[in-house]
């Protein structure tokens, strides 16, 4: 049995330990809001917070999230709020993909910097591809959500 | 042309009974489609296949093209609303299921507003009708005191009203008016605006369906081992240590359907989640047979090819003569140009879910041709097509890799097999190595500039594997739409022409990428005719003016359309004024420029890099579109936007190569694509007129390669004729 909470609420479930975390959320549990893209940590697309910490999900098992708190884009709305407000004043998505990915890493990385330049929000971002090509939008979404967190 | 007429409709009440309220179309798409209503009780108004009104005011309205983050659904159920005044709030769309009964479904070639604006405004406008027309009775006043507006029918001059839900029982009475009255352009409350997408909700709480979201209830995950080689096989495999691999319940060979979009066979592994198929496939030995393309090697074919374009070949186009004007030039310019094959890579990797029973057969399927999913299904089956149900979900991306349905079918085969609901996943590495590939090619061009500066002959020769092969094996020569995407379409004012067709096989699977031929085409032609301002000491925006030459509207032969030379010239002027095209920049910056007409729109670039050493930075991209009639503004902007993300990605990187057969790249790490930090400002301006709507998903990206290319030629003096330019030691 492994045991943690899934965007606040307690699971535990029987699997093989060594399963990546990204496949224990779509194909055991149904929360398919997080995506597979590449399964070697390239993308993005498999972005999840474990304990606060963007981690891609597709190479972390399981066992990693043993006792610790996994956030999804499912679990975003309740301190996030407005960083999904902006997403989508901007029309941010185009397939819509890889959102979640861009989504949960910039929820992570305004956590922690409340007042960060381009280069950083560049950078912070730079682990997430979105084939469509929306970071201009992205971008400014997420600056968006800085300047209403003053 | 008008694209859509009511016909025989008595005959049709008659067949249908009394509470038919049957509006029946004929839309001029390439194959005739009759459109005859579904069903009709009083609590839904439903006059037509793509509208259903409910009387509490929600209307749902039907999109028939797939949504690959184009934003079809917001913008096609937008023209509906638009006419029939709808107030938007109300609107849900609903994904059509692939059945002929809707028209052409394939979304591709940039097309769907272009070929579906005029019927789906005369369906909304047909709607409308008949509500006034229902209040107009309730009223008893004649039709002509009444107007429509977001969901109330009003009786003109007075504040009195009926709710569009109100007039569910009574419009479904009324028989369609025979002539449609459409709105001026200056009453659109939608066409020509912003919306926002439809699906942009769902989508960032991550609720949004895409094909891998399916989930059934029983449903297993398959994922296939498919031959390295193109139309190789499987000699023999053993299967021993996959299955030991706890949750695997059956592996089995699947065989490899000819066809243009057949399944390439191989080893199918069927599990209890995605992860134990992709480690149980990884324990398989197998033997596979290369068979015929095991010998190809990208670089030595591109040295084929490169030889091929320097010897004359079969003409394709001739205007006046252009070896004459060769021997009286000034100047000869000659350049090569060369681009690799490509992969599509949309975020979302090829995947499909399948139910097979005895007789019947459901798919989920994240496709683009839904129909071709349907037909190729059922004929595998040996079943009729009405037993096979296909839902559209949302794509995580196309480009036309899911026009295919290759990977549809795989799903259809396991679960026939295995008797239960299966999910065919795709790893990335399988979507990498087994792609319909964008097309590898060289081309050559040379002009004559005489003493004032005149380029006054135009030799344009191409080698590259046509589309045409994956439906005709052994296809040398490109199709000639294939060759009208610049070359045999070229608009400039010179007045001896000639192109030329050199041959080029095929060795792995060629498929239709985001601007397909245009690509290459709009490349080669725009960094050469750059080549030649230099040459002929002209600033390369005035020069490229002169070469596109006086205003006129061009017909390139068999077409319905002409290209207008003032459009194109105004988009290049557009985006030159709005960068400053011709100010002084600091030391290490420069501007390229670059102009195309592709699927019946207008597209300019003029891109601004910084060159420090070998380091190249887009600092800005200017665009300009023309294409027609504006639908959803944010849409077209959001496109241009992303073409230029697509467009550097195959600047900078786009390569597959091909070694003994197989593919060498096969995930983000040796396929790049452009990130954020790369991503420059891109600034788009949307020409408004009221021609007719043309394509936006694609011809974005033809522009910005060859801009970015002739920007660092203005900076550094130096010409990288082929691509990707990490190729040439440059980083970014």
């Amino acid at each position: 049995m492994i045991s943690f909470y899934l965007n606040g609420k307690s699971q535990s479930i029987s699997a093989d330990p060594k399963m990546p975390i990204l496949w224990i959320l779509r194909d055991v549990l149904n929360f398919t809001g997080t995506k597979y893209g590449c399964g070697a940590g390239l993308c993005g697309a498999c972005t999840v917070l474990l304990d606060g910490n963007p981690i891609r999900s597709c190479i972390t098992p399981i066992s990693f999230a043993e006792g610790k708190q996994i956030t999804t884009v499912e679990g975003l709305e309740k301190e996030n709020s407005d960083l999904l407000d902006n997403w989508q004043k901007e029309n941010v998505p185009q397939c819509g993909f890889c959102q979640s990915g861009q989504l949960v890493t910039a929820a992570a990385f305004l956590q922690n910097n409340t007042n960060p330049g381009d280069d950083e929000i560049e950078i912070a971002m730079s682990g997430n591809i979105c084939r469509c090509g929306t970071y201009s939008r992205i971008k400014k979404a997420i600056k968006e959500t800085i300047k209403g967190r003053g | 042309m008008k694209e859509i007429e009511n016909i025989s409709r008595r005959k049709f009440v008659k067949t249908l009974g009394k509470y038919s309220t049957v509006l029946i179309l004929a839309v001029h798409l390439p194959s005739k489609v009759v459109f005859s209503k579904n069903k009709n009780t009083p609590d839904v108004f439903n006059p037509n296949l793509f509208v259903f009104l409910y009387p509490d005011g929600n209307c749902e309205l039907v999109v028939t093209r797939s949504e690959m983050g184009q934003g079809v659904r917001t913008s096609l159920s937008s023209i509906i609303a638009d006419e029939m005044d709808a107030d938007w709030s109300y609107v849900k769309v609903i994904q059509a299921e692939g059945n002929p009964k809707y028209g052409n479904q394939n979304t591709d070639g940039s097309r769907s507003v272009r070929t579906l604006f005029m019927p789906l405004r005369e369906i909304g406008a047909s709607v409308r009708e008949m509500l006034i027309e229902a209040a107009a009775i309730k009223w008893g006043i004649p039709v002509s005191s009444c107007i429509a507006e977001k969901h109330y029918v009003y009786q003109k001059g007075t504040s009195e009203k009926i709710f569009y839900g109100d007039l569910v029982e009574p419009a479904s009475k009324i028989t369609p008016p025979k002539k449609i009255r459409l709105k001026k352009p200056k009453d659109f409350n939608y066409i020509g605006k912003a919306l926002k997408s439809v699906d942009v909700k769902e989508i960032t709480n991550g609720t949004a369906t895409f094909g891998l979201d399916i989930r059934l209830p029983g449903m297993q995950y398959a994922v296939i081992a498919r031959p390295p080689v193109t139309y190789g096989s499987v000699i023999r495999y053993d299967k021993q240590e996959s299955e030991k691999v706890k949750g695997v319940s059956d592996i089995f060979e699947i065989p490899r359907i000819k066809g243009p979009f057949g399944p390439l066979g191989g080893i199918a592994v069927v599990a209890d989640t995605t992860w134990t198929a992709m480690e149980a496939i990884k324990k398989l030995k197998t033997d596979w047979k290369a068979g015929p393309n095991g010998t190809y090697d990208t670089d030595k074919f591109m040295e084929t090819l490169t030889k091929r374009v320097l010897n004359s070949a079969k003409v394709v186009k001739q205007v006046g003569n252009t070896k004459q004007a060769f021997q009286g030039a000034t100047k000869i310019i000659k350049s090569t140009f060369r681009l690799p094959h490509l992969a599509h890579v949309s975020m979302e990797t090829p995947n499909t879910v399948a139910i097979v029973t005895k007789d019947t057969c459901t798919i989920w399927s994240p496709t683009q041709a839904p129909q071709r999913v349907r037909k190729d299904a059922a004929k595998y089956l040996g079943i009729p097509e009405n037993n096979v149900t296909v839902h559209v979900t949302l794509l995580g991306g196309g480009f036309g890799r899911k026009s295919q349905v290759d990977f549809a079918l795989e799903a259809v085969i396991i679960s026939k097999k295995t008797g239960k609901p299966v999910q065919v996943v795709w790893t990335r590495e399988n979507d990498i190595r087994h792609d319909y590939y964008h097309t590898i090619s060289a081309q050559h061009l040379e002009a004559s500039i005489d003493e004032k500066g005149n380029t006054t002959g135009w030799l344009h020769r191409l080698a590259f594997p046509s589309i045409s092969s994956i439906f005709r094996p052994g296809t040398e020569y490109a199709a000639p739409w294939e060759l009208a995407s610049g070359a045999t379409n070229l608009p400039f004012n010179i007045p001896n022409i000639q192109v030329e067709n050199a041959k080029a096989e095929a060795f792995v699977r060629i498929g239709w990428l985001r601007s397909v031929c245009n690509i290459f085409q709009g490349f080669a032609i725009n960094v050469f005719a750059d080549e030649l301002s230099y040459a002929a000491k002209y600033d390369p925006l005035e020069y490229r003016l002169k070469l596109i030459g006086p205003d006129r509207k061009i017909n390139f032969g068999n077409q319905s359309f002409n290209l207008n030379t003032s459009r194109l010239k105004n988009v290049l002027k557009i985006a030159a004024k709005n960068i400053e095209w011709g100010r002084s920049l600091p030391k290490g910056y420069g501007m390229g420029l670059a102009v195309h007409y592709s699927f019946l729109s207008y597209v300019a670039a003029v891109v601004l890099v910084k060159v420090e050493q070998n380091k190249i930075t887009v600092e800005e991209i200017s665009m300009a579109v023309d294409c027609g009639q504006t639908i959803n503004t944010d849409t077209i902007k959001a496109q241009m936007e992303g073409s230029a993300i697509f467009g550097m990605s195959l600047a900078f990187y786009g390569k597959i190569s091909v070694k003994n057969g197989v593919v060498q790249q096969n995930n983000f790490n040796n396929f790049l694509l452009t990130r954020m930090p790369q991503s420059p400002k891109v600034n788009v301006q949307i020409v408004e007129n009221h021609e007719a709507p043309t394509g936006i998903g694609e011809p974005g990206v033809p522009v910005i390669a060859p801009a970015i290319v002739n920007a660092i030629y203005a900076v550094t003096g130096k010409r990288y004729r082929s691509l990707p330019l990490s190729d040439h030691q440059l980083t970014f």
